[in-house]
């Protein structure tokens, strides 16, 4: 199961709108200090400060003694902005450091302003790049950074690197800079094989977190499990692999986690057996978070009666609360888990293919669970039983296994009812599904108050309330106006600009927007940017916006992460526009891959693109685009 | 107000359409023939499907294609919002659920009837080779990327899906099973054409 790191991914929302455009920002200018905050900021100094005399050391002593307290990145974002001396003392004492866009500040600047940097974490690649919707090889490469990071922080202990470009080689110089190093942790990265991981077991000694999630791993045929020191303890607390495609070398595996008494997470890809899986958890009965792999037998193993008792080494583990795996799931030995599902704080079963009933046997135990992964199979039916016992679920994700348009549907508007009447206590809910209805949307909004996370998708492209035939315009509005703590929002099904009115009139602590296939006019996309003073990374691909809307954001954009838009109804000129408006923003057009097969030029400015990629920098064009990105000035 | 118009589904004008933007392109890999509708479906609700949208955008997309799809129908890219790793997962485990082999034809020069296998049930090649052999009761000899196979006057080989017959054997495990379409043990003075040593 993905964990998201709070105090990793949210973003800094406290920091006043500032109006870039006056700031005469000279880069070598020692008199105008200026002061870069983690998420990117630049702000001019008060002219004032350069009348006080020189900063008190004593007063800056006692500073640092007390920020170094401060552990969240808002606070710390503030505490800098107070003036010349704090933003110093800040920038001394910060030890986490946060990039929430590599391409927004360069490891140069980064690195120089804060000087005791023991964990780092990088994302990269818009997230609408996960869907194919952008041709690979667009950047976000850690090489720079693994090298900058290298001459500052040799005792960095931590990186955490979300849909980055990772290369074997960074990872060597990973384990060859850092003697100290501790955590390492990929999220949606690519770029790398089993060479590099065999690299970072045999040199990190100190290694206690190796987590690859959801990451693409190139089978380099090699054995890197054999590569962990093969004697001694080891400082292993987690080791996530639940993503690599590859087989690995068990025998190794198991000594590994022999030699691990302080393993609490083991998450086993899909080449580990059901067989294999008891022989780990016989050893390792103090794990808290587990990974079940394949859940069925190895090939050509036949069911019989010598096998081992799995249920009594799923009731060895008394710590185990999170759940996962299931890749290949024999449904026969489901029951096994029985007895760890009182436990459970955290389920994942997205991807067993299993029905209602098999559900039923499981959902029935799992009171305290909060969260909970499924897939569609399950059906409405399943859902109500999971509404019915699950009291306290705070996150729910219903994937599809058939993930197209006019497959069947399992889950409909019955199951986000049910949920909605069980779950009072919902926070996030991502639900895939054909067919909804408003009333079942307002009804969520009504009885789960505390949702922070709201991802509804409706897989048929322009589909309405299938009850009413009307817009799902008014569930969405329901949901911004009623849902008070709304940070995440994503919209799908036919949608006017009516939808967004309410978006802008009511979201107004709403972060992240995904738009896909919705709106009429420009004036969906207006009210948006217009009213919603807290976003940060909106995300649109085929909808009717333009140029005028684009243009409504001129006052917002240096407040944001991101904007994307694909398929719009944006031009060249407009984009250009608003390049030219915002110096400090990188407006990245790129284009579809078929047309960059055909040839087509890039520099021939004027013809059509197919992404809208803009985000604020300190840094200007970044000088690694590749042939098919023009960035617009 | 963009309407479905009923001769769309004949005339494929999907695939002629003029637009800027990211085309509705197919999701080639995924999709295979039968899996693919062949009937319309009409929903109940079809006009209000496509809703009143603003006409002037020329980043088209297919907005009421689900009711008047062609027979061929094409999924947009990168929707629904799913990941390919996950959809790959969970792809192959249906396929498994629909046991759908990778039956092939083999034929024997001299036999009287012809044999089909299922390619997907053999990790390589070693074990294809030896299955055949079992199966037509006769030795294929050592395999050598230069000479092909040596001390057998059988020789196994496949057409391929530009129709051209092939060594068993040059091309990876991989590779071969996605363009076999069908196999023939070939013997005597026709496998000596392919540089056998006999």
């Amino acid at each position: 199961m993905r964990e998201e790191r709070t105090e990793m991914s949210k973003d800094d929302d406290r920091s006043p709108p500032l109006d870039l455009r006056g700031a005469d920002i000279a880069e070598s200018s020692s008199k105008t200090r200026n002061c870069v905050t983690g998420s990117g900021h630049v702000t001019g100094m008060n002219p004032m400060e350069f009348q006080a005399p020189y900063p008190d050391q004593v007063l800056e002593n006692v500073l640092e003694n007390v920020l170094q307290f401060l552990t969240s990145r808002r606070d710390r974002n503030a505490a800098s902005l107070v003036c010349k001396s704090w933003c110093r003392v800040e920038a001394l004492t910060r030890s986490e450091l946060f990039i929430g866009n590599c391409y927004s500040v360069s490891p140069k600047r980064a690195t120089a302003r804060f000087s005791r940097v023991r964990a780092v974490a990088i994302k990269g690649r818009p997230r609408f790049a996960d869907f194919n919707l952008m041709p690979p090889e667009w950047g976000a490469h850690f090489k720079p950074w693994v090298a900058a990071l290298g001459s500052a922080y040799p005792w960095l202990e931590k990186v955490y690197l979300k849909r980055m470009s990772v290369t074997d080689e960074d990872l060597k110089h990973l384990a060859e800079y850092f003697p100290y190093f501790k955590e390492l942790v990929l999220v949606c990265c690519d770029g790398f094989g089993t060479r590099g991981l065999a690299v970072i077991a045999k040199k990190c000694r100190q290694l206690r977190v190796l987590d690859l999630i959801e990451s693409e791993v190139a089978d380099s045929d090699m054995d890197w499990i054999g590569e962990f020191p093969e004697s001694g303890i080891t400082c292993l607390e987690s080791l996530i692999f639940d993503c690599v495609e590859s087989p690995i070398n068990f025998e190794a595996l198991e000594r590994l986690v022999v030699r691990s008494p302080s393993l609490k997470k083991l998450r086993l890809n899909r080449f580990v057996s059901i067989g294999q899986l008891y022989r780990l958890m016989v050893r390792a009965p103090q794990l808290t978070h587990l990974g079940t792999g394949s859940f069925s037998l190895a090939e050509g193993v036949a069911h019989g009666d010598q096998e081992p008792d799995y249920e009594s080494a799923f009731a060895a583990c008394k710590s185990l609360v999170c759940l996962s795996g299931f890749r290949e799931i024999a449904t026969d030995y489901l029951s096994a888990i029985y007895a760890v599902c009182a436990n459970l704080t955290s389920l994942n079963l997205s991807y067993a293919n299993i029905n209602a009933e098999q559900l039923k046997t499981v959902i029935f135990h799992c009171h305290k669970l909060q969260t909970f992964w499924v897939l569609d199979t399950i059906c409405d039916e399943g859902l109500q039983a999971a509404a019915a016992t699950c009291k306290d679920l705070r996150e729910l994700r219903v994937f599809p296994i058939d993930a197209r348009e006019d497959s069947e549907g399992p889950v409909s508007e019955v199951g986000l009812q049910a949920i909605s009447e069980g779950c009072r206590k919902l926070q996030s809910i991502l639900y895939f599904c054909q067919h909804m209805t408003n009333a079942a949307v307002i009804a969520m909004s009504n009885n789960c108050p505390d949702l922070e996370v709201f991802r509804l998708c409706i897989m048929g492209r322009h589909r309405p309330d299938h009850l009413t035939g009307q817009p799902m315009d008014e569930g969405f509005g329901a949901i911004v106006k009623n849902c008070k703590k709304l940070t995440r929002l994503a919209v799908s099904g036919l949608l006017t600009d009516q939808a967004f009115s309410y978006i802008g009139r009511y979201g107004k602590l709403v972060r992240t927007l995904s738009v896909a296939f919705a709106g009429n006019s420009d004036r969906g996309l207006k009210y948006v940017l217009e009213g919603c003073p807290r976003l940060q990374k909106l995300e649109i691909r085929d909808s009717p916006f333009g140029d005028e809307a684009l243009r409504s954001g001129l006052h917002h954009y240096y407040n944001m992460r991101f904007l994307w838009m694909s398929s719009c109804s944006l031009s060249p000129q407009g984009c250009r526009e608003i390049a030219r408006a915002l110096p400090r923003l990188v407006v990245e057009v790129i284009k579809d891959e078929a047309e960059v097969n055909r040839g087509e030029c890039e520099e021939h400015i004027d013809d059509a693109f197919d992404i809208l990629y803009m985000y604020r920098s300190l840094e200007g064009p970044r000088d690694d685009a590749p042939h098919f990105v023009t960035i617009l000035h | 107000m963009e309407k479905s118009i009923a001769f769309e589904k004949d005339l494929n004008l999907v695939a002629t359409e003029l637009r800027l933007g990211l085309p509705g392109t197919k999701e080639s890999e995924k999709q295979t023939p039968s899996s693919i509708k062949s009937n319309k479906r009409v929903l109940p609700d079809m006009s209000e499907e496509c809703g009143s949208k603003d006409n002037s955008n020329v980043s088209h997309v297919k907005k009421c294609d689900q009711e008047v799809a062609p027979p061929a129908k094409a999924q947009v890219v990168g929707w629904p919002p799913v990941r390919s790793y996950r959809k790959n997962c969970l792809k192959a485990k249906k396929m498994e659920v629909e046991t759908t082999g990778m039956y092939v034809k083999v034929s024997m020069d001299g036999a009287p009837y012809l044999r089909k296998i299922d390619l997907k049930v053999y990790k390589g090649y070693p074990e294809l080779l030896k299955a055949l052999e079992d199966m037509f009761k006769f030795s294929v000899g050592k395999y050598s990327e230069r000479e092909g196979y040596n001390g057998s006057e059988f020789v196994p080989t496949y057409e391929d899906k530009d129709g051209d017959w092939m060594l068993v054997g040059d091309v990876p495990w991989d590779m071969f099973i996605s363009s076999c379409k069908r196999m023939r043990i070939m013997k005597g003075s026709e496998a000596r054409g392919l540089g056998c040593a006999v």
